[in-house]
């Protein structure tokens, strides 16, 4: 009996050594990680960064041709993509929860979520960019949309379905239609989630390369011009970090550094979202 | 207690199907007029799913349906033709747990008249005040309607789902085990609520609770396996049951 008890403490401690080591491990990387964007990023970030268009090489510069890009194609693709996966993911929630067409646009969209950023790329570049004839930044807002759809349905979904059904009846019981019963009381109950998701969903294209090398490119000059080629801030960590000229690497840093603090942001502000959301319902 | 009435709801032949189950199996009884009727019955007897018929709240679910006939004042509820929505507006109906919805208690109160009536600031802010009066809730929380209703207490917010309930100017009130979630006190100030109610509105009520339908209901059905054993005035449905398994379950004999 003593015997199998000490067995059972010995399992119990290697357990949790193993543990212990495998979170380390992990944890070790993200930390290396981080040390390595903050120590190169952050001699990079100086206030011509915000200010100055992305210079030749050999020359001084900043990203702010970069930043105004990233900003607008963001913009772009949140605007065209949230509300068409906020629509979805209502469909799926309050009206096709069990039939057939519900789960089949939900398997789609699980496709979706998991293809490959680049697939989305080379799509828009064909459908898009090569009838137009040129890149720009209209196709690289689209492509980001792509990626925004997939995203916002699947957490809108899951927001809306964490609504209490009982609020849902309470609500038809007053003789209110289906529409209604969404629009006033699901979203209102469900309105943190929602956000959250589509905050992650910001986070999620702020930061993709794949599909924008294939549509908005980039551009070394200011420009606004949705119907041209646009710099964004990938495409440009991604050039200037595989150049060889050192102020090339040095921008690409700091854009990298930009990039990750304002996901950390958005995260940041979902999670508080998310801690208000239980709050308000108690859960 | 009180003598025959005129019926305000028959329920005919009514057979419930929860997709392959059979929940209820051909019930029939009627529900007089500004009255409050009971179901009770041991858990699974199909009293709630009897009280979701009166109002159709199945039929927000694909795989539950209904046959048979429900007359409200003799118009068949389950007719598929009828217009479900102005149906549910003649018949409030309040839940097991309080149902607040997200927003102000004055916006939960308006809420339901809003939906079908166009009324000016100062009588919407009436009607208002007058629910939250008729559910006994107006001196409590006159000073704070633009609160979130979430932030009332569970017998304040149950209160806060009748007054929601009663804004539309039903005439029948469903209410499913509206005190089961509650703390006595709360309990007892829903119940004497419940007992004002009957002057106007035709109320039928689900609970669980023997001595509680036997406080307020002057009509009580037991129902047991999806079959109506007994509807009576409650005295005699406490004191001389016709059935035998009906006295079996009030003196606690099984259930």
């Amino acid at each position: 009996m003593s015997g199998r008890y000490a067995r059972r403490r010995a399992a119990n401690a290697a357990a949790l050594g193993l543990s212990v080591v495998a979170t380390g491990f992990g944890l070790a990387w993200l930390a290396w990680i981080l040390w390595t964007l903050v120590r190169l990023g952050a001699e990079g970030l100086t206030w011509s960064l915000f200010t100055e268009t992305t210079p030749p090489p050999g020359e001084t510069g900043g990203l702010v041709n970069a930043i105004a890009g990233s900003l607008l194609l963001t913009a772009l693709g949140t605007a065209v993509g949230a509300p068409l996966g906020i629509l979805a993911g209502t469909y799926l929630s309050e009206y096709g929860r069990d039939g057939r067409l519900g789960s089949a646009i939900r398997f789609v969209n699980d496709v979706l979520l998991s293809a490959p950023s680049i697939l989305i790329g080379v799509f828009v570049y064909e459908s898009m960019v090569v009838p137009m004839g040129h890149f720009s930044g209209w196709a690289g807002g689209l492509a980001l949309a792509v990626i925004v759809v997939p995203v916002t349905v699947r957490t809108t979904e899951n927001a809306l379905r964490l609504v209490p059904a009982r609020l849902r009846e309470a609500a038809a019981a007053l003789g209110a239609p289906r529409w209604k019963i969404a629009t006033r009381v699901t979203y209102r109950a469900a309105r943190a989630g929602v956000l959250t998701g589509l905050l992650l969903a910001v986070a999620r294209i702020s930061g993709e390369t794949a599909p924008l090398l294939f549509t908005a490119l980039n551009n070394q000059f200011w420009s606004l011009d949705m119907n041209a080629p646009m710099a964004n801030l990938p495409v440009v960590i991604f050039h200037f970090a595989m150049s060889p000229f050192e102020d090339w690497q040095r921008l690409a840093w700091a854009g990298a550094l930009l990039i990750t603090l304002a996901v950390l942001a958005l995260n940041v502000l979902a999670r508080s979202l998310v801690r208000r959301r239980r709050r308000e319902t108690g859960a | 207690m009180s003598g025959a009435t005129a019926a305000k709801i028959v329920v005919e032949e009514l057979h419930f199907h929860y997709g392959r189950h059979h929940a209820l199996k051909g019930i029939g009884l009627e529900i007089p007029d500004r009255r409050v009727t009971a179901f009770i019955g041991p858990s699974g007897c199909g009293k709630s799913t009897l009280l979701r018929c009166l109002n159709r709240i199945y039929q927000l679910y694909p795989r539950q349906r209904a046959s048979g006939r429900v007359l409200l004042d003799g118009v068949d509820v389950l007719d598929p033709r009828l217009d479900l929505n102005l149906l549910r507006r003649r018949i409030g109906m309040v839940f097991q747990a309080p149902t607040p919805f997200p927003m102000s208690i004055y916006d939960n109160v308006a809420f339901g008249v809003r939906l079908y009536e166009t009324l000016t600031d100062s009588e919407l802010d009436e009607r208002v005040e007058w629910a939250l009066g008729k559910a006994a809730l107006w001196d409590e929380v006159a000073d704070q309607l633009r609160h979130s209703g979430e932030s009332l207490s569970g017998g304040q917010q149950q209160r806060l789902c009748i007054a929601r309930a009663l804004a539309v100017k039903p005439d029948v009130l469903l209410l499913d085990e509206p005190t089961s979630a509650l703390d006595p006190i709360s309990t007892a100030s829903i119940e004497a609520l419940i007992h004002e109610l009957k002057a106007d509105y035709t109320v039928v009520m689900v609970t669980h609770n023997l001595q509680q339908a036997a406080r307020i209901a002057d009509f009580t059905a037991l129902l047991y396996l999806g079959e109506l054993v007994e509807i009576a005035d409650t005295d005699t449905l406490f004191t001389r049951p016709a059935d035998p398994r009906t006295e079996d379950y009030v003196t606690g004999r099984f259930g």
